[in-house]
């Protein structure tokens, strides 16, 4: 697996029910993700937009029908495995309150070492990378209680980098951070993709975020695929209103020398029927 | 690069392992010198390297060293049964009393001890199977694919409260044959001969050998099942081979101390905040320090108001409860 960090890996999930105890949340839903780009999953609450970033992260096993890692039933492979082409920052994370960032980070080399395996110089360096591209190295000893928000996010990011992952999925990444540390990572997000040609999959709440910073959308509402496809295509005032009942009104915005789409809701309105 | 492997409290770490060591070392040495008879090192080291079948000899090697190596080995087990238990559980306060483990052998220990007191031969081994029995049913009860936690701790307090229940139940029905099960109740190294550090042994083996090969997986559970299983562990299979792990080191320290309390609980408390939360540094360090104050605390127990001997249970009550309230 060590060489082919420059192949596409092929992510799909094929007619999936998924639920929790009996409950079903997603009857069924079909998606298929297979180049490197950056795509959020939106859609109102208890849509199911987490379950289905679970069911692709083999975090939940589906029902019935499968997801597919490059063809093969994710749950059969090896999990080591899957964890060297996969990396997933769950939505609430917890650590003990000793550990410091590099213990974290080294965390994220497990998935290639066997029992006894000691760390090598390869290690050594995916970790160092990891810091740097989270810009942590400085506080690489710091203990993670001792870390701001922002920098707690971004030392849980590094350990995902250091598995080296061809697929990073986020579950609501910018939970709980001020909108200042929320663009420093939704800005790491994308220097990530453009210097690693990594896919990435994220659930996002907020949707200027997801216009701004994705190339594709896929909108879920009801455990179905509302809408997917790019951000032009999906971004729409009609889409927004059939997703969470809201008049809103989009726009394209120019500022620092590019034009991204927002959204402006005013106002809450009922969902249109048959939705 | 290099700076990786140099942690800041490496320094620390090893400092404090050698130190664990050598008051183990101490401990078990004071553990064979004092007593009613007192011996010096020059005996004990004639004791080891020329056997004669003189009293000292009977002394040291035939009731000293076995008890203080019972003691130790019984620390050790407790000690990373608590451990694991604590952190595959994700709760400070789990130990092995909290899986019903303890209360399954001190009922089958005790239902022996009262009902067939000619069979007191079996006792180790009733324990064992209730401490087996115990983690069996506890695992049943809180199987949902896989072992859940929280509900893997309610139903160990349901257990132990039954087993419990029992235990009282058998001591007002048969209150004229107590006297002799008070000892083991409290947890008492008496009269702890070779064949129950044989017994225990085995197990304190497969303790530190699988403690050695779990650390990476208590780790990677500490970040919580969802990042682990992220980072490729079979969460469900490393938790139930851990709390077998944890079943099997405590249930054989009880068959051979008795219902010895706190040593779970405590050590691993102490170890944390001395090493850290790292488990590959924590689980050595509760071993050596469970092993020194469990034959510490018996040296104490069975000398301090001599001729009178202290179970060291009970004295290991008297000396936790109160530092474990300076704990909090």
């Amino acid at each position: 697996m060590k060489g082919d960090k420059t192949v596409n890996h092929t992510i799909a999930a094929k007619a999936i029910k998924l639920g929790y105890g009996g409950k079903v949340i997603v009857p069924n839903i079909d998606v298929i993700i297979d180049r490197p780009e950056i795509i959020s999953i939106i859609g109102p609450n208890g849509s199911g937009k987490s379950t289905l970033l679970k069911a692709l992260s083999r975090l939940l096993k589906p029902l019935s029908g499968c997801v597919l890692l490059d063809g093969r039933d994710i749950h059969k492979l090896p999990p080591r495995e899957v964890a060297r082409i996969m990396a997933i920052l769950p939505q609430s994370v917890q650590a003990p309150v000793d550990m410091t960032v590099c213990e974290l980070v080294t965390y994220g080399r497990m998935p290639y070492k066997r029992m006894f395996e000691k760390m090598i110089a390869e290690d050594e360096d995916c970790i160092n990378d990891a810091l740097a591209a989270t810009d942590m190295q400085h506080m690489m000893h710091r203990r993670l209680d001792s870390l701001s928000g922002g920098e707690r996010q971004r030392a849980w990011l590094a350990m995902a980098l250091a598995q080296q992952p061809r697929l990073l999925l986020l579950d609501e990444p910018t939970t709980y951070l001020d909108i200042h540390h929320q663009l420093e990572l939704m800005k790491l997000v994308r220097n990530l993709y453009q210097d690693r040609q990594i896919t990435v999959i994220m659930v996002l709440h907020d949707l200027n975020h997801a216009a701004r910073f994705s190339h594709r959308i896929i909108a879920v509402k009801d455990g179905q695929v509302f809408a997917d496809g790019s951000v032009a295509e999906v971004f729409t005032a009609e889409n927004l209103q059939a997703l969470y009942g809201v008049e809103a009104t989009v726009m394209t915005l120019e500022q620092g020398g590019s034009s991204y789409l927002v959204c402006f809701p005013y106002d809450s309105c009922c969902l249109p029927q048959g939705a | 690069m290099r700076e990786l492997a140099t942690d800041p409290r490496q320094t620390r770490r090893t400092i404090i392992g050698m130190a664990g060591l050598a008051a183990l070392v101490a401990a078990l040495l004071a553990g064979i010198k004092i007593g009613a008879v007192s011996v010096t090192v020059y005996d004990i080291w004639n004791v080891i390297s020329a056997p004669a079948g003189n009293e000292v000899y009977q002394i040291v090697y035939n009731i000293r060293i076995p008890r203080v190596f019972v003691g130790a080995l019984t620390g050790i087990n407790l000690a990373l049964a608590g451990c694991i238990l604590q952190g595959i559980l994700r709760n400070p306060l789990a130990d092995p009393g909290i899986i019903g483990v303890s209360a399954g052998a001190g009922l089958a220990a005790m239902t022996v001890m009262i009902l067939w007191p000619g069979l007191t031969a079996l006792v180790p081994t009733a324990a064992f199977s209730g401490a087996l029995l115990a983690a069996g049913i506890v695992f049943l009860l809180s199987w949902d694919r896989g072992v859940q936690p929280l509900k893997l701790i309610l139903a160990g307090v349901a257990l132990a409260a039954f087993f419990g229940g029992g235990m009282s139940a058998l001591m007002v029905f048969h209150s004229d044959k107590v006297q002799g099960t008070v000892n083991w109740m409290a947890g008492s190294f008496q009269g702890r001969s070779w064949d129950h550090v044989l017994m225990i042994l085995p197990y304190s083996m497969v303790g530190v050998a699988g403690a050695m090969l779990a650390h990476r997986y208590l780790n990677a559970l500490q970040l919580g099942d969802e990042v682990a299983r992220g980072l490729g562990i079979k969460v469900e299979t490393a938790r139930f081979t851990l709390v077998v792990l944890a079943a099997l080191l405590a249930g054989s320290a009880v068959s051979v101390a008795g219902l010895l309390g706190f040593v779970g609980l405590i050590i691993p408390h102490i170890a944390r905040m001395l090493v850290g939360s790292d488990f590959e540094y924590l689980l050595p360090c509760s071993a050596l320090l469970g092993a020194t104050l469990v034959v510490a605390a018996d040296t104490l127990a069975r000398t301090a108001f001599s001729p009178v001997e202290v179970p060291v249970g009970i004295f290991m009550a008297f000396l936790g409860a109160p530092f474990f309230i300076y704990l909090l």
